[in-house]
């Protein structure tokens, strides 16, 4: 049975698409059916990041209109061929959506995948509704930062009311990643820790990734960072949240930068 | 001193925790989200309000957890016409 997993956070900028990018292409590295979706019609990144930019032909709203069938529309990843990409739309609008759309496009992909992963567009309109309306369950990437915590919470309150599982009654499982964390930081008091957005927010954690330059790196690159440097620290942390997905008990951990004797030396690691 | 004070400047994170709880406790009961706060806080107002006039602007709620001890703190402003607090009912 196929899993319906949103990444969404209600603010921009937090890591939505490169964790779709990193958790899609972590599980389809254990072999599971991955298809990663961009629902952020008119501003589409998720191509760009996953390096498939220049292979999008047709795309979700081309589906969603039946102007193109998945077949045509999905983008096989050419490192990991378990993963595929559905991209959005570049030109149109996100009007171009429609709740019967959507909802078919997903039942179909439903047949073919063991993970349909949505990445919402930030904000709370129509396309981050489309997003999280069919979802089993919500990845809830949040900032150790006051604004992020406070749209978190915002998002939370909607996916406990908009979605399909809300509205039948059920309770839509939710799971905290915090992103870009810096443990140093966080101990000297500096950045809110762990447990304190764990309990402002009152969510389980499904992982902690610490801020690292080699994410910037991946995106430079266009591959998800667990494709572009698997033994990184923030690789690390996404491929153990994405063995927990798949139920999994591992301890939760900060994964630090191995450094090498040259790095340590040096202060830096050697590029 | 300054050694003294460097190692004692206050860190920033106690405050960005107790901003957001306060935000949160108030924006949760606007939103709809399932709030304790918000609960307590209508139920012990229609208590007090029985008896006293209160200005519902004039109330605040905080919560706050300390190791395994959490506290609730009621802080309601009561004003009578002549400016002087008249408790007896």
């Amino acid at each position: 049975m196929a899993e319906v997993l949103v990444v969404t956070s209600g603010k921009g900028g937090v890591g939505k698409t490169t964790s779709t990018a990193a958790l899609g292409a972590a599980l389809a590295q254990t072999g599971q059916n991955v298809v990663v979706i961009d629902f952020d019609v008119g501003l589409r990144n998720l191509d760009l990041v996953m390096g498939a930019e220049r292979r999008v032909v047709y795309d979700l709203i081309n589906v969603v209109q039946g102007d193109a069938n998945l077949n045509q529309a999905l983008i096989k990843d050419k490192r990991v061929d378990s993963l595929s990409l559905l991209p959005a739309s570049q030109t149109r609008d996100k009007d171009a959506l429609t709740a019967e759309g959507v909802e078919r496009v997903i039942n179909e992909l439903k047949g073919r995948f063991d993970w349909i992963i949505c990445d919402s567009p930030a904000g709370i309109e129509r396309g981050a509704y489309f997003a999280m309306r069919h979802a089993d369950l919500a990845v809830i990437v949040t900032n150790p930062e006051v604004s992020s915590v406070r749209d978190s919470d915002r998002i939370i309150g909607l996916l406990d009311s908009k979605t399909e599982k809300a509205e039948r009654g059920e309770t839509i499982e939710k799971l905290l990643l915090l992103t870009r964390y810096d443990p140093v930081r966080a101990e000297r008091g500096d950045m809110l820790k762990v447990d304190d957005v764990l309990e402002i927010l009152s969510i389980p954690l499904l992982g902690i990734i610490p801020e690292s330059p080699e994410v910037l790196k991946a995106s430079n690159l266009g591959s998800p960072v667990t494709l572009a440097n698997p033994i990184s620290a923030p690789s690390r942390a996404y491929l153990d949240a994405a063995r927990r997905l798949r139920g999994e008990t591992i301890e939760m951990t900060v994964p630090t930068e191995k450094r090498g004797l040259f790095g340590s030396l040096f202060g830096r690691r050697a590029a | 001193m300054s050694v003294l004070k460097f190692f004692s400047r206050r860190s920033s994170a106690p405050a960005a925790r107790e901003r957001l709880q306060l935000l949160l406790a108030h924006e949760r009961a606007v939103f709809g989200r399932t709030d304790l706060v918000a609960t307590l806080k209508d139920e012990i107002l229609a208590v007090i309000a029985k008896h006293i006039a209160i200005d519902p602007e004039k109330v605040r709620i905080t919560t706050d957890t300390k190791d395994t001890l959490a506290t609730l703190e009621v802080d309601i402003e009561i004003r009578t016409p002549n400016g002087g607090l008249k408790l007896a009912g």
